[in-house]
């Protein structure tokens, strides 16, 4: 599937720019994504160590337990396979907290995390677990009760009621939710048969 | 709401580090070598990102959507849809920084509360980059077949722009 997305951004793209001529385009744009990326993942890097650190600190001192003990009557029901007071509620929940808050920074190390103990629980280590599409589903509706980005932008050019976007986002991002995790369940199933 | 958001990461680093001290963790050595496990995940993202990032930049610097958007403007007069928003709603899975770049313009030609611009804001905040999420969560974690992850995603994202036409005139 990515597979697919790829060549076809590529080769779309690629073809697109050559048609008009626009070949010193293409060039700069091959040439220069390794550096883009490269500046992507340094600005992530130091952020996300410093949450992990943080993490681990939550993780062996219990916290993360007490946090997974607290959250799994709630998270149960859309995460049916992970086992009662496995750490991944923990991160799955500080992940959505985070997310919630704005904090895309920190939620990032968390959901890599929640992924990653999702990984564990993985019969079959290269194909996607159900409970890791779910859990996709949720960072993907980018679920927030202050969209941070957007509201200074609108204060930069002088809105008169910048934070206002907010209402009408949480109501939005939270219908798809509700739709994304629905449509979740039917392929889910689907797929199993 | 601003003072909660930033009382937010104070009190959970200091509940952390206080409860931790308390139950007789040594905090500074866990701090450590949990940071530690950042730079195995920041190597193993590296490389799907780096293709990601490839084929998304060569794709929206192409100047094709210029030309489907062109295409398709007539059609989307006549069911009533302003036409900037929809590279917003098109490119939102793809790319965020690419998304808040067309919402910069849009503010700059229409205003911050014109109505134009605040759908477009609606449809930037209330998704996330699908795309990124899904490569950088497989990819980091070693996943080859990602299933139907994708088709929810994009069907989700759909839904979202679906509604948001729907919601946002509701405010105005």
């Amino acid at each position: 599937m990515i597979n697919k997305l790829w060549i076809g951004l590529i080769v779309l793209g690629s073809s697109c720019l050559l048609l008009t001529g626009k070949s010193d385009v293409l060039n700069t744009q091959i040439l220069s994504s390794g550096k883009a990326t490269l500046e992507l993942v340094m600005q992530i890097f130091p952020l996300m160590s410093l949450w992990l650190g943080i993490m681990n600190i939550a993780k062996e001192s219990g916290l993360l337990l007490k946090l997974s003990k607290f959250i799994y009557p709630l998270l149960h029901r859309i995460f049916p396979e992970i086992p009662r007071d496995h750490e991944a509620f923990g991160f799955i929940s500080s992940n959505i907290l985070s997310n919630m808050f704005g904090l895309g920074n920190a939620a990032t190390p968390f959901g890599l995390k929640a992924m990653e103990s999702l990984q564990k629980l993985n019969k079959n280590k290269e194909v996607a677990s159900r409970s890791m599409i779910t859990f996709l589903v949720i960072n993907t509706c980018g679920l927030c009760i202050i969209p941070t980005t957007i509201i200074s932008l609108r204060i930069l050019y002088g809105s008169d009621d910048p934070s206002f976007i907010a209402v009408p986002c949480l109501i939005i991002s939270f219908l798809s939710l509700l739709f994304g995790l629905f449509i979740d369940r039917i392929l889910s199933r689907r797929n199993h048969k | 709401m601003k003072l909660i958001s930033n009382l937010f990461i104070p009190i959970i680093v200091l509940v952390v580090i206080i409860y931790g001290s308390y139950k007789k963790v040594n905090v500074y050595d866990s701090f450590v070598s949990g940071a530690k496990e950042g730079l195995p995940m920041v190597c193993s993202m590296f490389f799907s990102l780096l293709a990601m990032i490839f084929g998304v930049n060569i794709f929206l610097n192409s100047g094709i959507i210029d030309y489907f958007f062109d295409f398709l403007k007539p059609f989307l007069m006549l069911v009533h849809i302003p036409a900037e928003v929809l590279p917003v709603a098109i490119m939102r899975p793809l790319s965020g920084s690419f998304g808040l770049a067309l919402l910069n313009d849009l503010y700059k030609l229409y205003g911050p509360d014109s109505f134009i611009s605040v759908l477009a804001s609606v449809i930037q905040g209330s998704s996330d980059t699908t795309i990124y999420v899904i490569t950088l969560y497989f990819g980091t974690i070693g996943i080859k077949k990602i299933r139907y992850a994708l088709w929810v995603g994009l069907l989700t994202d759909l839904f979202m722009v679906l509604l948001s036409l729907i919601i946002v005139p509701l405010f105005f």
